[in-house]
């Protein structure tokens, strides 16, 4: 991790800022920019403050950002941008856009992702990536240049792959096996947490009716009137208490959205996998029939049936010139094959060594994270009870006096 | 102070007999003599061709010399209960007669037999009786007795004596006519204060009574979700190894914390709800009880304007309105006395179920303090544990 970019550049996302402008259609359009802040870390001299750079990007950008990285990596489990619209939420929070509680956490999220990227030990060194950060101007066309597009493998071919290959690494299919699940299960947790989150803002809310009730009654009790109107008050901050026990846990839930949108790209390098696969199985299936077609010529024997053979059965046979010629043909077709079949099955090979090690380091960053986050969940949790406890207390002294 | 040893005494949630609520009064430290104990409890159904009812057994244990036994048994359906109240109120027109559970309850779904609608409307009587043996005046009505002690077809022949159905319509007319005629010209500042104390308290009561119900409701729909949100991670565990356990270790504090929020909500609906519900009642009670005192001094107040207005038979009139002045200043310092006892039993009520509400509050976030710290406590010992044996050569 000595060559991570993170340990020498001092990375933030620190705004965010409401823009109009025009898109690729002269529309009037509201974007948010994000401004990325870079300073290189000087660990020799402490006393000394490097300039800030910086720059403004909007969520588009990272897309493209995260687009290149994925073709350009396919081996790597690339980390997952937080989400384009806000997804889970429970009926305080806002599903706008544009809400800037949602804003807020999608600048964490950003920030997140570009300190992820730049201490992974492979994209880390990326100079698109370093581009981004520090290249303000014509970044998009740098990108573009790179013609990664052209190099992106189609949905459909993937697809296809998924179902007809025939040997993929038993290790890839428990992968992306888990990946589902992984992204069931989480999918599943976030919702029952916004419920449950919902559930538990009523019960703390409808405490807050209790203190204008109590200040009312009060007017009218003698002795009783000031343990009322006290326990009222508390009634209220107990109430009030809720809003930021659930604004904490928004991060938590964000911390385990990283995890659910990392389970996609997990998957990715799955399916990358299975295409590379799928195309070694082609290739070496294409060269068995070829040489089986130059067996059959060379020998003059029919093992399996062609439409050539049948033509030529039917109108006469080839001179033994044109039968020279096409064994040269498929004697080339195949060297050609073998030499192709070698490097794709290195490549093959290659891939899913690299593969296999970074899914190794995501496993251990993700276990190391997960632990962490429930711990984290737990912290709060305590939180929450030693604010109860605290409130209660304070209500029940005010009773006593009632 | 008799009033709050009084309301202390008793706690219908326990099933305990009149034996072991003497024993149970004599550790407390009032010195004052407590001498009828009684409890309601085995409900059980009865169906005829006609109808089906419950009765409940209701057991006395008395050292009082008017009571031939000192021991009774007998059962009584819901009906005896309303007549003894109705009893009640027409002996004492102007006293505090305890609330009675309602006839069917409208809110929720409770089901008119269901085992928990038996059970709130036995906690109820319970307390209903014990309220009235309680009070330095009701305690001594015959018709308590009676009821206490006399055998069905006793108490039906005792039901039958007495003014009947036509009077108690008469009374109730008058009073509401009373009442309609916009209150009493010579009411005393006194019973003005209580009803303006009691218009704000019964709308204060009815909205407390309200907010505890929602309460309870989103506590039970919280629980209903976090039921659902513990297993989650159990599932999730079983495609994890190393967070496996960090998993499994939240499903539990979860679902530990479900069994207290289960507890908290129990103690809401057998402490907080049912007490708010007696004082909404209660204050239905004051209200007709102050309509009574007022009807009672409107008679009073329409016999010295005919005397007025009647030269005629002073003598007659003038003995006639001396006992009515007699009978307003009796039902006067009657509900002034009772209403000082309510009063001071109402506080004792409300401190001490409020009281048990924030105990009960405080017991829910212990436990899941525990729950939660101990969970940590596993994580953090792992997380040391790892880090030892990277130190380790």
């Amino acid at each position: 991790m000595e060559d991570c970019l993170a340990k020498k550049m001092e990375i933030t996302v620190s705004e965010a800022e409401k823009r109009t402008g025009r898109n690729a259609m002269n529309m009037q359009e509201t974007y948010t920019a994000y401004l990325i802040e870079t300073r290189a870390v000087e660990s020799q001299n402490e006393g000394q403050c490097s300039p800030v750079d910086s720059l403004w990007r909007r969520y588009s950008e990272f897309e493209l950002l995260r687009n290149y990285l994925l073709v350009t990596y396919p081996h790597i489990v690339v980390p997952p941008l937080p989400e384009k619209r806000a997804d889970f939420v429970w009926h305080k929070l806002s599903a706008d856009n544009m809400d800037p509680d949602f804003v807020e956490r999608r600048r964490i999220g950003l920030e997140n992702f570009l300190l992820r990227v730049a201490s992974h030990p492979v994209l880390c060194q990326d100079k698109i990536f370093y581009s981004f950060l520090t290249q303000e101007g014509g970044w998009k066309e740098m990108v573009n240049e790179t013609g990664f597009q052209l190099k992106a493998d189609s949905r459909l071919k993937a697809l296809n792959a998924t179902f007809r290959v025939k040997n993929p690494d038993k290790r890839f299919t428990e992968l992306k096996h888990y990946s589902d699940e992984l992204q069931s299960v989480i999918s599943h947790l976030l919702r029952v947490r916004a419920r449950v989150a919902d559930r538990l803002y009523g019960v703390y809310k409808v405490h807050g009716n209790y203190g204008r009730v109590f200040s009312e009654w009060s007017a009218i009790e003698k002795e009783m009137g000031d343990g009322l109107q006290s326990a009222g008050h508390h009634m209220d901050v107990y109430a009030a208490s809720i809003d930021d026990i659930l604004e904490e846990e928004e991060h938590y839930a964000d911390q385990l959205k990283e995890y659910l949108f990392y389970a996609e790209a997990l998957r990715a390098v799955c399916r990358k996998h299975e295409l590379m696969q799928y195309d070694l199985e082609m290739a070496a299936q294409d060269l068995t029939s070829k040489k089986q077609q130059c067996e059959e010529l060379a020998t003059g024997t029919m093992r399996t049936f062609s439409l050539k053979g049948m033509t030529s059965k039917l109108f006469g046979q080839e001179t033994p010139e044109q039968r020279e010629a096409k064994i040269k043909i498929l004697e080339e077709q195949i060297q050609e094959g073998e030499e192709q079949l070698k490097s794709k099955n290195l490549e093959g090979r290659d891939f899913v060594k690299s593969a296999w090690a970074d899914i190794e380091r995501f496993k251990e960053q993700k276990n190391h994270d997960l632990k962490e986050a429930l711990i984290s969940y737990a912290v709060m949790q305590i939180s929450m009870c030693k604010k109860g406890i605290q409130v209660w207390t304070n209500a029940k002294e005010c009773f006593s006096k009632m | 102070d008799t009033s709050l040893a009084e309301a202390n005494s008793f706690s219908p949630s326990m099933p305990i007999s009149p034996s072991s609520m003497i024993n149970q009064y004599k550790f407390e430290d009032e010195p004052e003599l407590k001498d009828l104990f009684i409890t309601v409890d085995d409900p059980e159904s009865h169906i005829t061709a006609i109808e089906t009812f419950i009765t409940y057994r209701v057991v006395t244990k008395t050292s009082r010399g008017e009571f031939d036994s000192c021991e009774y048994e007998v059962r009584r359906r819901y009906q005896d209960f309303l007549w003894l109240k109705s009893k009640l109120e027409e002996a004492h027109p102007t006293l505090i007669i305890p609330p009675l559970p309602e006839k069917f309850i409208m809110k929720g779904m409770v089901e008119r037999f269901s085992d928990e609608f038996i059970e709130t409307r036995r906690k109820a009587l319970h307390k209903f009786l014990n309220r009235i043996a309680d009070h330095p005046t009701l305690t001594f009505n015959e018709d308590f007795k009676v009821f206490l002690t006399a055998q069905a077809w006793e108490l039906s022949s005792h039901k039958k004596q007495g003014p009947g159905f036509l009077s108690r319509m008469g009374q109730t007319v008058r009073a509401v006519a009373s009442s309609v005629r916009g209150g009493v010209k010579n009411r005393p500042e006194m019973f003005t204060e209580m009803n303006d104390y009691m218009e704000t308290f019964s709308h204060k009561i009815n909205v407390l009574d309200k907010i505890a119900h929602r309460i309870y409701k989103e506590e039970r729909e919280y629980l209903n979700e976090m039921k659902e949100y513990g297993p989650i991670h159990t599932l999730w565990s079983a495609s994890e190894e190393d967070i496996a356990d960090s998993l499994k270790g939240v499903a539990s504090c979860i679902d530990k914390c479900c069994k207290a929020t289960e507890k908290r909500m129990a103690g809401l609906s057998e402490n907080l709800l049912p007490i708010i519900h007696e004082y909404v009642l209660y204050s239905e009670i004051l209200m007709s009880v102050l309509k009574r005192r007022d009807q009672i001094q409107s008679e009073l107040d329409s016999k010295v304007d005919a005397l007025a207005n009647k030269k005629a038979d002073k003598d007659l009139f003038s003995d006639g309105i001396g006992k009515l002045e007699d009978k307003v200043e009796c039902a006067n310092n009657a509900l002034k006395a009772d209403w000082d006892r309510w009063k001071k039993n109402m506080q004792y009520d409300m401190r001490s179920a409020f009281t048990h509400v924030a105990d009960n509050n405080l017991h829910y976030y212990e436990e899941c303090l525990a729950t939660w710290e101990s969970f940590l406590a596993s994580q953090r010992v792992e997380h040391h544990g790892e880090e030892d044996s990277e130190d380790r050569p």
